[in-house]
């Protein structure tokens, strides 16, 4: 390390010297905390978004970067109707649905045009988003809720995107598509739950 | 306000630290900046904390809080334009900087006031804006090609999904 950037480590060290005081406003950590939890209980949530991150990578440039872009802010607009308690008509269906098309889409290595496969990808974002907008506790930070979730579901599309990184080789593409497979009898599970 | 029980100035500092909606509208114009290049990061650098600064004293006096209902309004718009991977010229981007970092500052200045706190606060306010600024603008500098870009613009969409949400919490 250079003289210069000892001298800029140490002038921004010096400006947080301090310990900082422990945080007593009530409900914020424990509503970032519940919000990054909340993708991550539900295998349904788990499922979609990690394979929305395996198609992503299947179908290669740009929607491997675009749809990890643009999917919060859709997912976003779907939970803004969950807060404002507009309701979304067979929201655990949705959700089901896209566990069931984005498996076989990577199961059958579907390649859509772009614009399909964002709008495709953004109606599932909708029914995700309204699920967690419904879903917040009372007294917990609604902005850090929602930024943990949005950080949560980020984090599971570069878990897919990593996993469908291997497509690259012959035998990951057959894992992939099985992998696929498998997300699409997960989601058919979830659909007869929501419907039964 | 969280005291640190160290002074107002730690108290100030810590306030920002501590707010997500003035914190993540500042580390994006950070990033914006970074990414535009050097002459843009510096911009930002001199501008932002300046701005907050000069906006945060008036809102000492001022002492009236700006209405919450707004407060999503910086987050989607830093947010967006780096999700979107805006490329402002150099005038523009003073601009955006010294708007955002009045708004801002402003409103953390008049929370302060209210709060207790006075100057001291408010500069030690500033301090941790031009840390932020500083750090996220010169790791944007470095870390711009490829992969990484995206990443930041990912970074950006999230900030503006949050302030999506958060206009829906105040709403609600």
């Amino acid at each position: 390390m250079d003289r210069h950037s000892r001298v800029a480590v140490a002038t921004s060290l010096a400006l947080f010297a301090a310990a900082a005081g422990a945080h007593t406003e009530a409900g914020q950590s424990a509503g970032f905390l519940t919000g990054l939890m909340h993708p991550v209980s539900g295998l349904d949530h788990v499922l979609a978004m990690v394979a929305v991150g395996m198609w992503g990578a299947q179908l290669g440039a740009p929607a491997i970067w675009l749809l990890p872009v643009t999917f919060p802010l859709v997912m976003a607009l779907g939970g803004l109707l969950g807060l404002l308690g507009i309701p979304l008509p067979g929201v655990e269906i949705g959700i089901a649905a896209s566990a069931i098309l984005l498996g076989a889409a990577v199961m059958t290595d579907r390649r859509l045009p772009l614009v399909a496969a964002a709008l495709l990808v953004g109606a599932f974002a909708i029914f995700h988003g309204h699920a967690h907008g419904t879903e917040l506790p009372e007294g917990q930070s609604g902005l850090l809720y929602s930024l943990g979730f949005v950080v949560a579901t980020g984090c599971l599309h570069a878990i897919g995107i990593a996993i469908g990184a291997i497509h690259r080789w012959p035998a990951g593409r057959v894992a992939l598509r099985i992998a696929g497979g498998g997300v699409g009898l997960a989601g058919l599970l979830f659909l007869w739950r929501a419907v039964v | 306000m969280v005291e640190s029980g160290l002074g107002p100035y730690y108290d100030g500092m810590l306030h920002v630290v501590l707010s997500a909606q003035d914190l993540l509208p500042i580390l994006g114009l950070a990033v914006i900046a970074g990414l535009g290049g050097k002459p843009h990061a510096r911009l930002a650098i001199l501008l932002l904390p300046l701005a907050w600064l000069i906006a945060g004293f008036i809102g000492t006096q001022v002492a009236r809080p700006l209405p919450a209902f707004i407060a999503w309004l910086p987050l989607v718009l830093v947010g967006g334009c780096l999700a979107f991977d805006s490329r402002p010229p150099r005038g523009v981007l003073a601009l955006f900087v010294v708007a955002m970092g009045a708004w801002l500052g402003y409103g953390n200045g008049a929370a302060l006031r209210v709060a207790g706190a006075d100057m001291r606060a408010v500069i030690g306010s500033a301090g941790t804006v031009l840390v932020a600024t500083t750090l996220l603008a010169a790791g944007a500098v470095a870390l711009q090609a490829g992969w990484r870009r995206i990443a930041w613009r990912v970074a950006g969409s999230w900030i503006a999904a949050a302030g999506v949400l958060l206009l829906g919490w105040t709403l609600r």
